[in-house]
Protein backbone atom coordinates (compact mmCIF):
# COMPACT_ATOMS: atom_id res chain seq x y z
CA UNK A 1 0.00 0.00 0.00
CA UNK A 2 1.27 3.48 -0.90
CA UNK A 3 1.56 6.36 1.53
CA UNK A 4 2.65 9.95 1.33
CA UNK A 5 3.54 11.30 4.76
CA UNK A 6 4.31 14.80 6.00
CA UNK A 7 7.82 14.96 7.39
CA UNK A 8 9.38 17.77 9.34
CA UNK A 9 12.13 17.75 11.87
CA UNK A 10 12.81 21.38 12.85
CA UNK A 11 16.30 20.46 14.02
CA UNK A 12 17.29 19.11 10.61
CA UNK A 13 14.85 20.23 7.91
CA UNK A 14 14.63 23.70 6.52
CA UNK A 15 11.02 23.16 5.52
CA UNK A 16 8.42 20.37 5.66
CA UNK A 17 8.24 17.85 2.82
CA UNK A 18 6.13 14.84 1.83
CA UNK A 19 7.83 11.44 1.88
CA UNK A 20 6.54 8.45 -0.08
CA UNK A 21 6.40 5.01 1.46
CA UNK A 22 5.29 1.63 0.20
CA UNK A 23 4.50 -1.03 2.70
CA UNK A 24 3.49 -4.68 2.40
CA UNK A 25 0.49 -5.27 4.63
CA UNK A 26 -0.20 -8.46 6.56
CA UNK A 27 -3.68 -10.00 6.72
CA UNK A 28 -3.96 -8.88 10.34
CA UNK A 29 -3.42 -5.22 9.43
CA UNK A 30 -6.88 -3.72 9.41
CA UNK A 31 -6.55 -0.20 10.68
CA UNK A 32 -4.43 2.68 9.44
CA UNK A 33 -2.34 2.65 12.61
CA UNK A 34 -1.26 -0.93 11.83
CA UNK A 35 0.12 0.26 8.49
CA UNK A 36 1.81 3.29 10.05
CA UNK A 37 3.52 1.03 12.58
CA UNK A 38 4.82 -1.11 9.69
CA UNK A 39 6.19 2.06 8.11
CA UNK A 40 7.76 3.02 11.42
CA UNK A 41 9.42 -0.39 11.53
CA UNK A 42 10.99 0.48 8.14
CA UNK A 43 11.88 4.04 9.08
CA UNK A 44 12.06 4.68 12.79
CA UNK A 45 12.67 8.39 12.30
CA UNK A 46 8.93 8.88 11.63
CA UNK A 47 7.34 10.61 14.62
CA UNK A 48 3.76 10.05 15.74
CA UNK A 49 1.76 9.72 18.94
CA UNK A 50 -0.22 6.61 19.75
CA UNK A 51 -1.24 4.68 22.79
CA UNK A 52 -4.43 2.68 23.27
CA UNK A 53 -4.89 1.74 19.59
CA UNK A 54 -8.66 1.50 20.06
CA UNK A 55 -9.99 5.04 19.80
CA UNK A 56 -10.06 5.83 23.49
CA UNK A 57 -6.90 7.79 24.28
CA UNK A 58 -7.21 10.21 21.38
CA UNK A 59 -3.47 10.52 20.79
CA UNK A 60 -3.20 9.45 17.15
CA UNK A 61 -5.39 12.19 15.66
CA UNK A 62 -4.09 13.17 12.23
CA UNK A 63 -5.22 14.43 8.86
CA UNK A 64 -5.97 11.39 6.70
CA UNK A 65 -6.54 12.07 3.01
CA UNK A 66 -7.64 15.59 3.91
CA UNK A 67 -9.95 14.63 6.74
CA UNK A 68 -9.13 14.58 10.45
CA UNK A 69 -9.49 11.24 12.19
CA UNK A 70 -7.90 8.71 14.52
CA UNK A 71 -5.50 6.38 12.73
CA UNK A 72 -6.31 3.47 15.06
CA UNK A 73 -10.00 3.33 14.16
CA UNK A 74 -9.72 4.28 10.49
CA UNK A 75 -10.06 1.09 8.42
CA UNK A 76 -7.41 0.66 5.71
CA UNK A 77 -10.09 -0.66 3.45
CA UNK A 78 -11.64 2.21 1.57
CA UNK A 79 -8.67 4.60 1.82
CA UNK A 80 -7.61 5.90 -1.59
CA UNK A 81 -3.93 5.56 -2.44
CA UNK A 82 -1.53 7.07 -1.89
CA UNK A 83 -2.86 7.67 1.58
CA UNK A 84 -1.83 11.23 2.41
CA UNK A 85 -1.06 11.71 6.10
CA UNK A 86 -0.48 15.15 7.59
CA UNK A 87 -0.45 16.47 11.16
CA UNK A 88 -3.67 17.97 12.51
CA UNK A 89 -4.03 21.34 10.77
CA UNK A 90 -3.79 24.66 12.58
CA UNK A 91 -1.53 23.60 15.46
CA UNK A 92 2.26 24.07 15.51
CA UNK A 93 4.14 20.98 14.37
CA UNK A 94 6.67 19.58 16.83
CA UNK A 95 7.87 16.84 14.50
CA UNK A 96 6.29 14.92 11.60
CA UNK A 97 2.75 13.96 12.71
CA UNK A 98 3.18 15.28 16.25
CA UNK A 99 1.56 18.64 16.98
CA UNK A 100 1.80 20.95 19.96
CA UNK A 101 -1.57 20.61 21.69
CA UNK A 102 -0.79 23.42 24.17
CA UNK A 103 -3.22 25.92 22.69
CA UNK A 104 -5.97 23.31 22.46
CA UNK A 105 -5.63 22.32 26.12
CA UNK A 106 -5.35 25.94 27.21
CA UNK A 107 -8.81 26.56 25.77
CA UNK A 108 -10.09 23.36 27.36
CA UNK A 109 -8.79 24.39 30.80
CA UNK A 110 -10.31 27.86 30.44
CA UNK A 111 -13.87 26.48 30.53
CA UNK A 112 -13.18 25.01 34.00
CA UNK A 113 -14.01 21.43 33.07
CA UNK A 114 -14.94 20.33 36.55
CA UNK A 115 -17.97 20.68 38.83
CA UNK A 116 -18.14 23.96 40.68
CA UNK A 117 -20.31 24.05 43.77
CA UNK A 118 -20.98 26.53 46.51
CA UNK A 119 -23.48 24.56 48.63
CA UNK A 120 -22.02 22.39 51.40
CA UNK A 121 -21.26 18.87 50.17
CA UNK A 122 -23.83 16.23 51.16
CA UNK A 123 -22.79 13.36 53.41
CA UNK A 124 -22.46 10.83 50.61
CA UNK A 125 -22.57 12.28 47.11
CA UNK A 126 -24.36 14.78 44.89
CA UNK A 127 -27.21 12.88 43.33
CA UNK A 128 -28.76 13.27 39.91
CA UNK A 129 -31.98 11.88 38.47
CA UNK A 130 -31.61 9.48 35.51
CA UNK A 131 -33.26 12.12 33.29
CA UNK A 132 -30.76 14.78 34.34
CA UNK A 133 -27.93 12.34 33.82
CA UNK A 134 -29.21 11.60 30.32
CA UNK A 135 -28.56 15.21 29.36
CA UNK A 136 -24.83 14.48 29.65
CA UNK A 137 -24.93 11.74 27.01
CA UNK A 138 -23.13 12.83 23.90
CA UNK A 139 -21.04 15.27 25.94
CA UNK A 140 -18.94 13.34 28.40
CA UNK A 141 -17.65 10.86 25.79
CA UNK A 142 -15.23 13.38 24.27
CA UNK A 143 -11.65 12.04 24.31
CA UNK A 144 -10.00 15.40 23.52
CA UNK A 145 -8.28 14.15 20.37
CA UNK A 146 -8.59 17.66 18.84
CA UNK A 147 -9.86 16.32 15.49
CA UNK A 148 -12.85 18.71 15.71
CA UNK A 149 -11.14 21.91 16.80
CA UNK A 150 -8.35 21.50 14.24
CA UNK A 151 -10.95 21.01 11.48
CA UNK A 152 -12.68 24.27 12.41
CA UNK A 153 -11.81 27.35 10.29
CA UNK A 154 -12.83 29.64 13.16
CA UNK A 155 -10.29 27.87 15.37
CA UNK A 156 -7.60 28.11 12.67
CA UNK A 157 -8.22 31.84 12.53
CA UNK A 158 -8.47 32.65 16.24
CA UNK A 159 -7.04 29.69 18.20
CA UNK A 160 -6.09 32.03 21.03
CA UNK A 161 -9.53 33.62 21.41
CA UNK A 162 -12.12 31.18 20.06
CA UNK A 163 -12.52 28.17 22.35
CA UNK A 164 -13.08 25.67 19.55
CA UNK A 165 -15.71 22.92 19.40
CA UNK A 166 -14.01 20.52 21.85
CA UNK A 167 -13.77 23.09 24.65
CA UNK A 168 -17.31 24.34 23.93
CA UNK A 169 -18.68 20.80 24.10
CA UNK A 170 -17.06 20.49 27.53
CA UNK A 171 -18.35 23.93 28.52
CA UNK A 172 -21.87 22.72 27.81
CA UNK A 173 -21.18 19.41 29.56
CA UNK A 174 -20.81 21.38 32.83
CA UNK A 175 -23.54 23.91 32.07
CA UNK A 176 -25.90 20.99 31.50
CA UNK A 177 -24.84 19.19 34.66
CA UNK A 178 -27.54 19.72 37.30
CA UNK A 179 -24.97 19.27 40.07
CA UNK A 180 -22.95 22.27 38.91
CA UNK A 181 -23.73 25.57 40.61
CA UNK A 182 -21.80 28.02 38.47
CA UNK A 183 -24.09 28.21 35.43
CA UNK A 184 -24.33 31.99 35.55
CA UNK A 185 -20.55 32.46 35.68
CA UNK A 186 -20.09 29.90 32.91
CA UNK A 187 -22.56 31.67 30.62
CA UNK A 188 -21.06 35.08 31.47
CA UNK A 189 -17.63 33.75 30.55
CA UNK A 190 -18.85 32.71 27.09
CA UNK A 191 -20.75 35.91 26.26
CA UNK A 192 -18.00 37.36 24.13
CA UNK A 193 -17.72 37.89 20.38
CA UNK A 194 -14.85 35.38 20.23
CA UNK A 195 -15.01 32.66 22.87
CA UNK A 196 -18.34 31.15 21.80
CA UNK A 197 -19.75 33.35 19.07
CA UNK A 198 -16.91 32.81 16.61
CA UNK A 199 -18.72 29.55 15.81
CA UNK A 200 -20.44 30.10 12.48
CA UNK A 201 -22.09 26.66 12.38
CA UNK A 202 -19.73 25.32 9.72
CA UNK A 203 -20.14 21.87 11.31
CA UNK A 204 -16.75 20.44 10.31
CA UNK A 205 -16.54 19.35 13.95
CA UNK A 206 -19.60 17.13 13.62
CA UNK A 207 -18.31 15.78 10.31
CA UNK A 208 -14.95 14.59 11.69
CA UNK A 209 -15.62 13.62 15.32
CA UNK A 210 -14.38 10.02 15.65
CA UNK A 211 -16.75 9.44 18.55
CA UNK A 212 -19.79 10.66 16.61
CA UNK A 213 -20.42 13.62 18.93
CA UNK A 214 -22.13 16.85 17.96
CA UNK A 215 -20.38 19.97 19.30
CA UNK A 216 -22.52 22.21 17.06
CA UNK A 217 -25.68 21.05 18.84
CA UNK A 218 -24.05 21.72 22.22
CA UNK A 219 -23.03 25.21 21.06
CA UNK A 220 -26.62 25.78 19.89
CA UNK A 221 -27.89 24.76 23.32
CA UNK A 222 -25.53 27.20 25.05
CA UNK A 223 -26.80 29.98 22.79
CA UNK A 224 -30.37 28.92 23.55
CA UNK A 225 -29.71 29.11 27.30
CA UNK A 226 -28.17 32.56 26.90
CA UNK A 227 -31.21 33.79 24.98
CA UNK A 228 -33.52 32.26 27.58
CA UNK A 229 -31.59 33.99 30.33
CA UNK A 230 -31.77 37.32 28.55
CA UNK A 231 -35.42 37.48 27.53
CA UNK B 1 0.85 47.90 26.81
CA UNK B 2 1.19 44.43 28.29
CA UNK B 3 0.81 41.72 25.66
CA UNK B 4 -2.19 39.76 26.82
CA UNK B 5 -4.97 37.99 24.99
CA UNK B 6 -7.97 40.08 25.89
CA UNK B 7 -11.45 38.63 25.60
CA UNK B 8 -14.68 39.24 27.48
CA UNK B 9 -16.37 42.10 25.63
CA UNK B 10 -19.92 41.26 26.63
CA UNK B 11 -21.70 41.78 23.36
CA UNK B 12 -21.44 38.29 21.88
CA UNK B 13 -25.02 37.23 22.48
CA UNK B 14 -26.53 40.64 21.70
CA UNK B 15 -24.92 40.87 18.29
CA UNK B 16 -25.64 37.25 17.45
CA UNK B 17 -29.29 37.78 18.29
CA UNK B 18 -29.48 41.09 16.42
CA UNK B 19 -28.03 39.44 13.32
CA UNK B 20 -30.78 36.83 13.39
CA UNK B 21 -33.61 39.27 14.06
CA UNK B 22 -32.46 41.65 11.32
CA UNK B 23 -32.18 38.68 8.94
CA UNK B 24 -35.81 37.77 9.66
CA UNK B 25 -36.91 41.37 9.04
CA UNK B 26 -35.01 41.52 5.75
CA UNK B 27 -36.26 38.10 4.68
CA UNK B 28 -39.89 39.01 5.45
CA UNK B 29 -39.67 42.32 3.61
CA UNK B 30 -38.02 40.74 0.58
CA UNK B 31 -40.65 38.01 0.41
CA UNK B 32 -43.55 40.47 0.61
CA UNK B 33 -41.90 42.80 -1.92
CA UNK B 34 -41.32 39.94 -4.36
CA UNK B 35 -44.89 38.76 -3.91
CA UNK B 36 -46.16 42.25 -4.64
CA UNK B 37 -44.03 42.50 -7.79
CA UNK B 38 -45.34 39.15 -9.02
CA UNK B 39 -49.00 39.88 -8.18
CA UNK B 40 -49.32 43.61 -8.89
CA UNK B 41 -46.83 43.52 -11.72
CA UNK B 42 -45.84 47.19 -11.59
CA UNK B 43 -44.62 48.43 -14.93
CA UNK B 44 -43.81 52.10 -14.59
CA UNK B 45 -42.30 54.56 -12.14
CA UNK B 46 -45.74 55.91 -11.33
CA UNK B 47 -46.92 52.62 -9.83
CA UNK B 48 -43.72 52.23 -7.77
CA UNK B 49 -43.99 55.79 -6.50
CA UNK B 50 -47.64 55.25 -5.58
CA UNK B 51 -46.72 52.20 -3.53
CA UNK B 52 -43.92 53.99 -1.71
CA UNK B 53 -46.30 56.85 -0.98
CA UNK B 54 -48.20 54.65 1.50
CA UNK B 55 -47.05 55.31 5.05
CA UNK B 56 -46.90 51.60 6.15
CA UNK B 57 -44.75 50.81 3.10
CA UNK B 58 -42.41 53.68 3.88
CA UNK B 59 -42.06 52.56 7.49
CA UNK B 60 -41.50 48.94 6.45
CA UNK B 61 -38.91 50.00 3.88
CA UNK B 62 -37.10 52.18 6.40
CA UNK B 63 -37.14 49.30 8.88
CA UNK B 64 -35.64 47.12 6.15
CA UNK B 65 -32.84 49.64 5.57
CA UNK B 66 -32.15 49.86 9.30
CA UNK B 67 -32.05 46.07 9.57
CA UNK B 68 -29.77 45.85 6.53
CA UNK B 69 -27.31 48.40 7.92
CA UNK B 70 -27.23 46.89 11.41
CA UNK B 71 -26.77 43.41 9.92
CA UNK B 72 -24.02 44.66 7.61
CA UNK B 73 -22.25 46.38 10.51
CA UNK B 74 -22.04 43.17 12.54
CA UNK B 75 -20.91 41.14 9.52
CA UNK B 76 -18.24 43.64 8.50
CA UNK B 77 -17.00 44.01 12.05
CA UNK B 78 -16.64 40.23 12.26
CA UNK B 79 -14.59 40.26 9.06
CA UNK B 80 -12.35 43.03 10.39
CA UNK B 81 -11.88 41.08 13.63
CA UNK B 82 -10.68 38.10 11.63
CA UNK B 83 -8.52 39.80 9.04
CA UNK B 84 -7.34 43.16 10.41
CA UNK B 85 -5.11 42.62 13.39
CA UNK B 86 -3.65 46.13 14.09
CA UNK B 87 -6.10 47.74 16.53
CA UNK B 88 -5.70 51.28 15.15
CA UNK B 89 -6.40 50.26 11.56
CA UNK B 90 -9.34 48.09 12.66
CA UNK B 91 -10.89 50.94 14.61
CA UNK B 92 -10.43 53.34 11.67
CA UNK B 93 -12.14 50.89 9.31
CA UNK B 94 -14.94 50.33 11.80
CA UNK B 95 -15.55 54.05 12.17
CA UNK B 96 -15.52 54.32 8.36
CA UNK B 97 -18.15 51.60 8.05
CA UNK B 98 -20.33 53.16 10.76
CA UNK B 99 -20.23 56.57 9.04
CA UNK B 100 -21.00 55.03 5.63
CA UNK B 101 -23.92 53.03 6.99
CA UNK B 102 -25.27 56.05 8.89
CA UNK B 103 -25.08 58.09 5.68
CA UNK B 104 -27.03 55.35 3.90
CA UNK B 105 -29.73 55.38 6.58
CA UNK B 106 -30.06 59.16 6.33
CA UNK B 107 -30.08 59.03 2.55
CA UNK B 108 -32.83 56.37 2.60
CA UNK B 109 -34.89 58.54 4.97
CA UNK B 110 -34.48 61.46 2.61
CA UNK B 111 -35.56 59.36 -0.39
CA UNK B 112 -38.59 57.99 1.46
CA UNK B 113 -39.78 61.20 3.11
CA UNK B 114 -37.91 63.96 1.32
Amino acid sequence: MKFSIYRYNPEKDERPYMQDYEVALQPTDRMLLDAILRIKAQDDSLGLRKSCREGVCGSDGMNINGRNGLACITPLQGLTEPVVLRPLPGLPVIRDLIVDMGQFFKQYHSVKPYLETTSPPPRKERLQSPEDREELDGLYECILCACCSTACPSFWWNPDKFLGPAALLQAYRFIADTRDEATRERLDDLDDPYRLFRCHTIMNCVEVCPKGLNPTAAIGKIKGMMVKRMV
Amino acid sequence: MVKRIVVGAHYGLRDWLVQRITAVIMGGYTLVALLWVVLAHPVDRHEWAALLHERPVRIATFLFVLALCWHAWIGLRDIFMDYIQPVGLRLTLQVGVILTLLAEVLWSAEILWG
